[in-house]
């Protein structure tokens, strides 16, 4: 039996590590998105109360490494009483980290935006979280798309570095594969192409978003 | 904690801090080759260079440490974890560095080539004399932000058993049973690396704004 048979037998394996690296990347992006957009408008007004707490967090998150974050929620909460499963740590850490990236990108991105559309808004009548909503927030995430995109793929690539706190995921099944049948090469080129194509249909999908944003008139991104 | 574990603190530190130099020393340089050569556009190597690339970027760091270490000994090659620790980093870098060092080449203005060539310069002068020094400065601030990813992947190798500044931890709580004070410890000295790179980033942009006024 050839490598690749014994690959395919064990398929199972694969798709299980591929279903839960896919889980862990979707929920968090969405969260962690979800979270970005949050900060950005707890910041938006004339004098925000929780601008500095919410810098030290943004600058705190760019300057950690996203394990050393997952390490301090699996080993380091459990001497304060909190214990959270692999998986849990895994996630709060994936979206707290990576929220404070996104909300750095759109924050970058709403400094570029006019003031006058938030007067006008205001003038209209509209609330601050209906004019978030619909003025600000679209613009920031069709004008952002590209670093948004990328910050996704580094989501992507931050979900292998959980298999050092022991979650099962993709790259979790392609060690433990190798160390059974003790072929390294095909489990990890398997692995790497799984991650590639993920990769890619991103990029794809960034394009598309891209030529939506391209019609309605934000090409300069 | 005690001295001893802070002693094995910036052992850890050492190692991460000398291994991720290393690979951005040669990720830099073999960054700028393989744009050079991608530049040239020789036919069967470009494309395996851009595919090169292209994986490079979207495999993420623990796959490819394991992959190296793991699949080198099947192949009848003996790696030092530390080597293959080393490789792994810097081609993950590298790929990131080709970019940035193509992107600067694409944006290089063709009037200095022309002028150069008119006052009779060799390609070669007008690459070391003209466009390198040029190109270095305005593609500094992506280098130097590539190096703190770098450094922010750089726990990945802690998965072959590199006691670097992440693993160093559980070494260190496996013998005071207390895991957050050197956790927090070395989540400082992370912090205290990055934000001197990003200092050093920050001085390397007000220099490329001023040669491009």
């Amino acid at each position: 039996m050839s490598n690749w048979e014994i690959l395919w037998d064990s398929r199972g394996v694969f798709l299980n590590g591929f279903y839960t690296t896919l889980q862990l990347f979707g929920m968090s992006a969405v969260l962690a998105f979800l979270a970005g957009c949050g900060i950005v408008f707890l910041l938006e007004g004339s004098r925000p109360r929780l601008r500095v707490p919410l810098r030290i967090f943004i600058d705190g998150m760019r300057m950690l490494p996203f394990l050393i974050l997952a390490y301090l929620l699996y080993y380091g909460l459990p001497s304060t009483g909190i214990r959270l499963s692999a998986w849990q740590a895994g996630m709060i850490a994936l979206v707290s980290y990576h929220g404070a990236y996104f909300a750095e990108i759109l924050r970058g991105c709403r400094l570029t935006l006019p003031a006058g559309q938030v007067e006008a808004a205001i003038a209209q009548g509209f609330s601050m979280p209906g004019m978030y909503l619909r003025i600000v927030l679209p613009q920031l995430v069709l004008s952002a798309r590209a670093l948004i995109g990328n910050q996704l793929i580094i989501l992507l690539k931050d979900t292998a570095f959980l298999v050092i706190i022991t979650v099962r995921e993709l790259t979790a099944a392609a060690n433990s594969l190798s160390s059974t049948y003790f072929i390294p090469m095909e489990a990890f080129i398997v692995v790497i192409g799984f991650y590639w194509l993920i990769s890619i249909g991103l990029e794809q999908g960034i394009k598309i978003i891209g030529r939506f944003g391209a019609k309605r008139g934000f090409n300069n991104a | 904690m005690d001295s001893s574990a802070w002693g094995m603190l910036m052992q850890g530190a050492w190692t991460t801090a000398w291994i991720s130099a290393t690979s951005i020393a040669i990720g830099v340089v073999l960054g700028l080759l393989v744009a050079l050569v991608r530049l040239a556009r020789i036919p069967v190597v470009h494309q395996v260079l851009g595919l090169y690339i292209s994986i490079a970027r979207a495999t993420p760091l623990v796959t490819l440490v394991l992959f190296i270490f793991l699949t080198a000994p099947t192949m009848g090659i003996h790696l030092n974890r530390n080597v293959a620790g080393i490789l792994a980093l810097t081609l993950n870098t590298t790929a990131f560095n080709a970019e940035i060092w193509r992107s600067a080449f694409n944006n290089f203005s063709k009037e200095q080539r022309e002028a150069a060539m008119a006052i009779g310069m060799t390609p070669w002068i007008y690459f070391r004399r003209i466009m390198l020094p040029q190109i270095t400065i305005t593609s500094l601030p992506g280098l130097v932000n590539e190096m703190s990813f770098l450094i922010k992947g750089s726990p990945a190798i802690a998965v072959i058993g590199i006691v670097d500044l992440t693993r160093v931890t559980n070494r260190i709580s496996a013998v005071t049973y207390d895991p957050l004070p050197p956790i927090l410890a070395a989540a400082v000295i992370y912090m205290g690396i990055i934000s001197l790179l990003v200092w050093l980033q920050r001085i390397a942009e007000r220099k490329a704004n001023r040669l491009a006024v």
